[in-house]
């Protein structure tokens, strides 16, 4: 047990399939169509800097919706009898198990000109309203798509949060909020930590969802185009998933240094 | 008051979780529009997109071919994810960090990253070969990002175990396989497990990277996808009335279990 | 826990072995392509696939040659490229437009194919051959061709529509749907400003790039047959061809081709270099020109046929069909040619900067 060696072939597969393939990356990055060393892809930095800042937006914004719904309803929970908190892990759990594609199907059915709820508004009487291709749609579809990323860490450090010391802290006349402010959102940081690392990641660096709900590109989407869709140039695609990869590597470093735990484990 | 409110508040979030689901169910029963696309109009009552669904032979190999990835994917990530975790276990504090960072890459990366690099090697690699992206590339991705989530699991239980333990077994005259497999096994086998199902999950429902390393091969998701190209079809609804059931019971089963565990 | 596991995995083996079995049962061994495989790469909607009671081509070249056939669908000429550039995916037969056709001989990325597997070249109508996208006729054999004009709702826009500038109209926000590829995109700005669809002048890529700015498109390809028929949509630019299949769905449907000009295109069946059984291929290329399947596509899609033996089969209310066989061609109707490399990556350029601003 305290030998290194189960180790190794991983080490050899990390350095295959992990470090390989950055490195092909990196070289797509500086070269150009005939292989030799060039810098000129910097221009395409430039050329997608506003859709870069669009997509942190968009993430931004994201992530927040999702902190402000998951931590009240993580509040909510832990006060339920351990029964109830079970039956709701398991509701907030079963839309994340289905699959990724129908879930943004399913908005693209509800947010469409003649969608579910421009009906439904229609028969209430007022409406339709354009819904689908705005930045207000992607921001549902992502906030749906990762919301549980947000609600698991949360509520799992919360639930943690052991009793006696919640009722010492009443015992010392806290009232619930004074209680709220000191006791257990230090305690839940950990928690929100990884709550917004695990959604801002996904959601700065998505394709499909922009496309399929906002009609427009994210960064993403720009990379997907670079590589296999409309603008082909994989030169460009490398030097601005390079980009995204930094960008994102330094926000979870920046986030991390908030937090001390070691490795916290997902969910 | 403040329950209410809480109540209120569940009940907002849940209506936000399940009207998408709602309505694709809803939806499903209706009678399918020209060419199999959905029908907004209600028009009546029928099983036959769950018929259609249950008889599109290429959807069925899609949904066999997801699973067969799924499972040897995580099989195989349980068994490198725990060697891996063990040799970590053993390392010093600074090498350990530098294992785990460049482990996590693939879950830390943003998903297109790690698949488009992917895709380069694999392009490379399999032209060089004379062959073409295929099932086999799709299972190594998937491998990839399946084993984090494993070593992140084992992890914990290995360090939470008493080493002793394994020394005493050895005291006892146990080779050190059979004390590994009577003794150490044991103990982090739920953490296995937990890894095992958690790679198991996001392998099915993984789209991003799957659809850049699979060339002509295709899941679940990226079939839809693709077919979702020409607008949604009637059977991705009875398709989500399906899983529906399938998740649904798979976690009330799993939770039951753990209720009469716990007792 | 263990019980578990091997439920798992019994439950997969007998799935693959259903599925193993599902696939021997048809293999026809004494058929000459028997238990070979081709990847045939077409657009979406751009085959006869069964519905309405015409032929499942795909299936009736599965059941002639005993050969199982992969068929995936592209969506624009752009990703087809950037995918067998990338090797990202790789096909045996593709379908790509008369530039592209241009462009993969350029960059030596087409077989040449062995005329002597495809007999059926007969049919072809003389005008199709050698054309300017394949001057010597050795890479390329021709499948349909059209026209791009704008199709519009009638129960939804008010008066006629006649012109590229009704597409940059206030009044239908969020329900104009535009091309979702760089070239058919600006090609109708670079018309609607007065300017060649084969400019080579950067300053009016810029000018176009600007116009398609100015108005909040809804980009689609093949959704264009979802959000058109079921009014999601009220004008739309498209191929002439796939009117008739919407219009069939709804009736209110109306088409047009400006009086300014519009692009006329040809798509080409073709064998990329990296194809792994060109033999067969070509066998499929040649099934294509068979009359009774030729007959099925075009009926089916309502595209325009370069197949002799095919349009004399025709009702002679297809062939009088202004939509799908225009009398007369005017000068101003453009073919796509190769454009010179500044100007294509000045297009996507453009392009990627268009897509990101659109919301």
């Amino acid at each position: 047990m305290k030998s290194k060696k189960p180790l190794f072939p991983y080490i050899l597969w990390m350095a295959l399939f992990v470090v390989i393939p950055l490195g092909m990356v990196v070289y797509y990055s500086f070269t150009d169509e005939s292989g030799s060393f060039t810098l000129s892809n910097f221009r395409f930095i430039s050329q997608n800097f506003s859709t870069i800042l669009d997509s942190l937006e968009t993430a931004v914004v994201s992530t927040a919706v999702c902190l402000v719904l998951a931590y009240p309803l993580s509040l909510i929970m832990m006060n339920l009898s351990v029964k109830r908190q079970r039956m709701m892990n398991i509701l907030i759990m079963l839309p994340m198990w289905m699959n990724f594609i129908l879930r943004i199907c399913s908005w693209q059915i509800i947010l469409e000109n003649n969608g579910i709820l421009n009906q439904i508004f229609g028969i209430l009487g007022f409406g339709p309203y354009q819904m689908l291709n705005t930045t207000g749609a992607v921001v549902v579809g992502t906030v749906y798509n990762f919301l549980p990323f947000m609600v698991l860490p949360i509520y799992s450090v919360m639930s943690k949060i052991s009793k006696p010391v919640l009722e010492a802290s009443r015992d010392l006349g806290c009232n619930y909020f004074q209680m709220l402010r000191r006791v257990i959102f230090p305690l839940s940081i950990p928690g929100v930590i990884s709550g917004i690392t695990m959604v801002f990641v996904p959601a700065a660096s998505t394709f499909i969802i922009s496309r399929r709900l906002g009609n427009y590109n994210l960064i993403g989407d720009t990379i997907e185009q670079y590589y296999v869709g409309t603008a082909p140039d994989m030169h460009a695609g490398s030097i601005l998933s390079l980009v995204l990869m930094i960008v994102i590597l330094i926000s979870m470093a920046i986030m991390n240094h908030f937090d001390d735990a070691e490795d916290v484990v997902i969910m | 008051m403040k329950k209410i409110i809480s109540k209120i508040y569940l009940a907002v979030i849940f209506i936000f979780l399940y009207f998408p689901i709602g309505v694709m169910i809803f939806y499903s029963f209706n009678e399918p529009g020209r060419k199999g696309k959905v029908n907004f109009n209600f028009t009546g009552f029928t099983l036959e997109n769950y018929k259609n669904l249950l008889s599109n032979s290429e959807l069925i190999g899609v949904v066999i071919n997801t699973l067969v990835i799924a499972l040897f994917a995580a099989l195989f990530a349980s068994l490198l994810g725990t060697c891996a975790a063990i040799g970590i276990s053993n390392l010093k504090n600074r090498s350990r960090k530098i294992v785990l960072n460049i482990s996590n890459m693939p879950i830390i990366n943003p998903e297109i990253v790690t698949g488009v690099s992917l895709m380069l090697l694999f392009v490379a690699v399999t032209h060089a070969l004379g062959l073409r992206l295929n099932a086999v590339t799709v299972l190594l991705s998937h491998i990839l990002f399946d084993t984090p989530y494993v070593i992140l699991n084992v992890l914990p239980r290995i360090r939470r175990m008493d080493p002793s333990l394994y020394e005493a077994a050895l005291d006892l005259g146990c080779k050190p396989g059979v004390a590994f497999r009577k003794v150490v096994f044991p103990e982090i086998f739920p953490g296995i497990f937990a890894g095992f199902l958690m790679a198991f999950t996001f392998s099915i429902d993984d789209f991003v990277i799957s659809y850049f390393t699979g060339g002509n091969f295709q899941t679940l998701s990226v079939y839809i996808n693709n077919s979702l190209k020409v607008g949604p079809k009637a059977w991705m609804l009875s398709l989500t009335g399906i899983l529906f059931i399938i998740v649904l019971t798979m976690l009330i089963v799993v939770n039951l279990r753990e209720r009469d565990k716990e007792k | 826990m263990k019980k578990l596991f091997s439920a798992i995995l019994i439950f997969t083996l007998i799935m693959s072995l259903v599925a193993c079995s599902a696939d021997g049962a048809d293999t026809d061994a004494d058929k000459e392509f028997a238990g070979q495989t081709l990847v045939v790469c077409n657009w979406g909607e751009y085959i006869s696939d069964g519905e309405d009671g015409y032929m499942d081509v795909v299936a009736e070249f599965e059941k002639r040659t005993g050969a199982t056939v992969e068929y995936v669908t592209a969506d624009t000429n752009e990703s087809l490229y950037a995918k067998l550039k990338s090797g990202a995916a790789d096909y045996d037969v593709i379908f790509p437009s008369d530039y592209l056709v241009e462009k993969l001989i350029k960059e030596d990325m087409l077989a040449k194919i062995d005329f002597d597997n495809i007999p059926n070249m007969k049919n072809i109508m003389s005008d199709f051959l050698n054309p300017d996208y394949d001057p010597t006729g050795e890479y390329s054999v021709p499948y349909f061709w059209g026209t791009v004009g704008i199709i519009y709702n009638s129960d939804m826009v008010d008066g006629e529509i006649t012109s590229w500038d009704d597409m940059w109209s206030d009044n239908y926000p969020n329900q104009i749907l535009m091309f979702d590829n760089p070239r058919d995109a600006f090609a109708i700005a670079l018309n609607k400003l007065g300017y060649s669809m084969n400019s080579t002048n950067e300053d009016e890529w810029r000018k176009a790039a600007e116009e398609l700015k100015k108005q909040k498109f809804v980009y689609v390809m093949d959704d264009f047959f979802q959000k058109m028929p079921t009014g999601n949509a009220a004008i739309g630019v498209y191929y002439a061809g796939d009117y008739l299949a919407v219009a069939e769905e709804n009736e209110a449907l109306e088409f047009v081709r400006p009086e300014s000009g519009t692009n006329i295109f040809n798509d080409a069946m073709c064998i990329p270099k990296t194809a792994s059984n060109k033999r067969l291929a070509e066998a499929f290329i040649n099934f294509m020109l068979e009359p009774d399947v030729g007959l099925a596509n075009t009926e089916y899609l309502g595209y325009s046929t370069p197949n002799k033996a095919v349009y004399d089969l025709l009702d002679d209310e297809i062939k009088n069909d202004e939509i799908s066989y225009p009398s007369e061609q005017p000068e101003n109707w453009e073919h796509f040619r190769l454009l010179p490399d500044n100007i294509n990556e000045l297009m996507q350029q453009l392009w990627t900067e268009i897509k990101s601003e659109n919301k």
